[in-house]
């Protein structure tokens, strides 16, 4: 990747966390934390890697992407928005009762969105049978799915796991964002889904583990994921909160907004227009 | 001559089995293909077949996403892992985005025998019914439930299909007779008291037509093969003509088709009812026969019901 790839992507990133924040912060209402820390992948999967056409969202060659923690809509919504999908004014309705845009991601309601997610472990499922259908099909997709590492704790995750790589689904790559917490705090102390590395490989994954907020390192481990034969797993290494000062490593900022005052200290921090 | 007999699990497998020409879908089964009968596509068609293991939440979840490249899927398994284990896959990933999965749910009732309790599953319509976008089917015999697949794959949407394991009369020809959706099917007229029966349970309704005839009353039957949406006007005809209706099938009381029929009734024309189905209680081991009786799952019991309603 050349330094002005990566300097896009980064400022990208930077105004899907600023656009998620307004759209927490005039909801009064979502998921902050858990947004900011994705906000890198979702960068790289819509500013460079995936095969998606905002004028023609359903395209059936497409690549999907599911993003199975459906709780950090805000970054989902502010990428799709910011690749033309919808208008970013449509954020301004995030989470009211006359608009589209769902606490929760809903397909077909949502330009752009390919599965309605938000039941933790179900989008992970339904990345499986996309895939699966695409190479059944011969369709030349791929499908990226995002997991929180609070998510590995329902068990239909393994399921997945498990039918994934007996159908050696080479076509799914999935992100785990380890962020480290999740509600009740940190996820080794709520409970530990450690060593995640380790369960994949020993559901006969591909796995990868990198920092999640280096686009090289994503880069690189997409690249290496297209190269085998097996699914992919991508452990993310990443901070909760990524950007925001007061919200980094923070599980209190997992689902509340911010008041007049902080949202104000977050568009600081992330040099946006408040 | 002695009527023959099927299980509606049968008319399903064979459907699908016969089906797999004319129009494209996937068939996904959770390791019991044997049972749910899915493995006569499995032969025919082992590419559109997918086997998801014991994993049901997993198959439900996967089928909708699989169902977003714009081909119908089947998932199958028993109707207590199907609307039970994975109830909430089913609402969420289903149902909720209006997905075209159809959910082939066999081995519903008390029916099942001797697994017990465990396997019986009683709840089943009322947990679907509760869901909104889902279509309910519940055949009376092999040519129903062959027919009804056909009729699911024409809608875009998801559909439940309530099948039994155990061999019931075939009481529809196959070649007469065609599944029509969203219809109460009067399979006898009468005008003393009107039986709203479906599934395992419109064999029975027809035998107690005879005998009650016997006895001097008139009984309708009345298949309600699409429990959801259920045939408000049929429901209200036999209110307004019988004044009187008993309801019969194979399920818990609450929440099934009597919970359907007490619904319309209370909210658009009043008639005294009777349901006949599980008293709020769990099943138990034995034939299916003997439970069918010990349970008053039965022509007998639907006739003393229907007596004492007359009287």
């Amino acid at each position: 990747m050349n330094i002005q790839l990566v300097e896009k992507l980064k400022k990208t990133a930077n105004d899907i966390r600023i656009l998620s924040i307004k759209a927490v912060y005039n909801a009064q209402s979502g998921h902050p934390g858990g947004s900011l820390s994705i906000a890198d992948i979702m960068s790289y999967l819509y500013f460079y890697k995936m095969n998606v056409d905002e004028n023609n969202p359903k395209m059936l060659e497409r690549d999907r992407f599911v993003l199975s923690k459906g709780h950090a809509s805000p970054a989902l919504y502010s990428t799709l928005a910011l690749r033309g999908f919808f208008p970013t004014e449509d954020l301004k309705g995030f989470r009211r009762k006359d608009s589209y845009l769902q606490g929760h991601p809903v397909m077909n309601k949502v330009p752009g969105v390919d599965m309605t997610t938000g039941s933790l472990g179900q989008g992970f499922s339904a990345s499986c049978g996309m895939a699966i259908g695409c190479l059944k099909q011969n369709l030349p997709s791929k499908v990226y799915c995002i997991l929180g590492d609070g998510e590995l704790e329902e068990g239909q995750v393994w399921e997945a796991a498990m039918f994934a790589a007996h159908y050696k689904l080479r076509n799914l790559c999935i992100f785990v964002d380890f962020n480290g917490l999740q509600i009740d705090g940190n996820i080794c102390d709520v409970m530990n889904p450690t060593p995640i590395d380790k369960k994949f490989e020993a559901f006969n994954w591909h796995v990868q583990v990198i920092d999640g907020h280096r686009f090289d390192e994503i880069d690189e481990a997409v690249t290496a994921a297209e190269q085998d034969d097996r699914p992919s797993a991508i452990v993310c290494k990443t901070v909760k909160g990524k950007g925001v000062s007061y919200m980094e490593n923070n599980y209190k900022w997992h689902g509340q907004a911010p008041n007049k005052e902080l949202y104000e200290q977050a568009m600081n921090d992330l040099k946006g227009v408040k | 001559m002695e009527t023959e007999k099927k299980a509606t699990r049968l008319g399903y497998g064979s459907a699908l089995a016969d089906l797999g020409d004319k129009y494209n879908f996937y068939v996904m089964d959770a390791d019991l293909s044997k049972s749910t009968m899915t493995d006569l596509f499995k032969q025919k068609y082992p590419d559109r077949f997918i086997n998801c293991g014991i994993a049901e939440a997993n198959m439900m979840s996967s089928a909708a996403g699989l169902s977003t490249l714009g081909i119908p899927v089947f998932a199958s398994t028993f109707a207590m892992f199907a609307a039970g284990r994975a109830f909430e896959q089913v609402r969420n990933a289903i149902a909720y985005p209006n997905l075209n999965v159809k959910i082939g749910a066999t081995h519903a009732g008390i029916t099942v025998g001797e697994d017990g309790a465990t396997h019986q599953c009683c709840e089943d319509i009322a947990l679907m019914r509760a869901i909104p976008n889902i279509k309910i089917f519940c055949p009376a015999d092999y040519t129903e439930a062959y027919s009804c697949v056909e009729e699911a794959l024409k809608i875009n949407g998801p559909v439940y299909i309530r099948l039994g394991r155990y061999n019931v009369p075939v009481i529809f020809d196959k070649d007469n007779y065609k599944f029509e959706f969203g219809k109460a099917i009067t399979l006898a007229d009468g005008k003393d008291i009107a039986i709203f029966t479906t599934g395992v349970m419109v064999a029975a309704a027809l035998d107690a037509r005879k005998q009650l005839m016997l006895n001097g009353i008139d009984a309708a039957v009345i298949n309600i093969s699409t429990i959801k949406p259920i045939d408000c006007d049929s429901i209200v005809h036999y209110a307004s003509k019988c004044g009187k209706i008993i309801t019969a099938e194979e399920h818990s009381i609450i929440g099934g088709l009597g919970s359907a029929v007490a619904e319309v009734l209370a909210e658009r024309q009043y008639a005294k009812l009777y349901r006949i189905g599980m008293h709020d209680e769990f099943g138990r081991s034995g034939k299916a026969s003997e439970l069918l009786d010990l349970y008053g799952l039965n022509a007998q019991n639907i006739i003393e019901k229907a007596k004492a309603m007359c009287r």
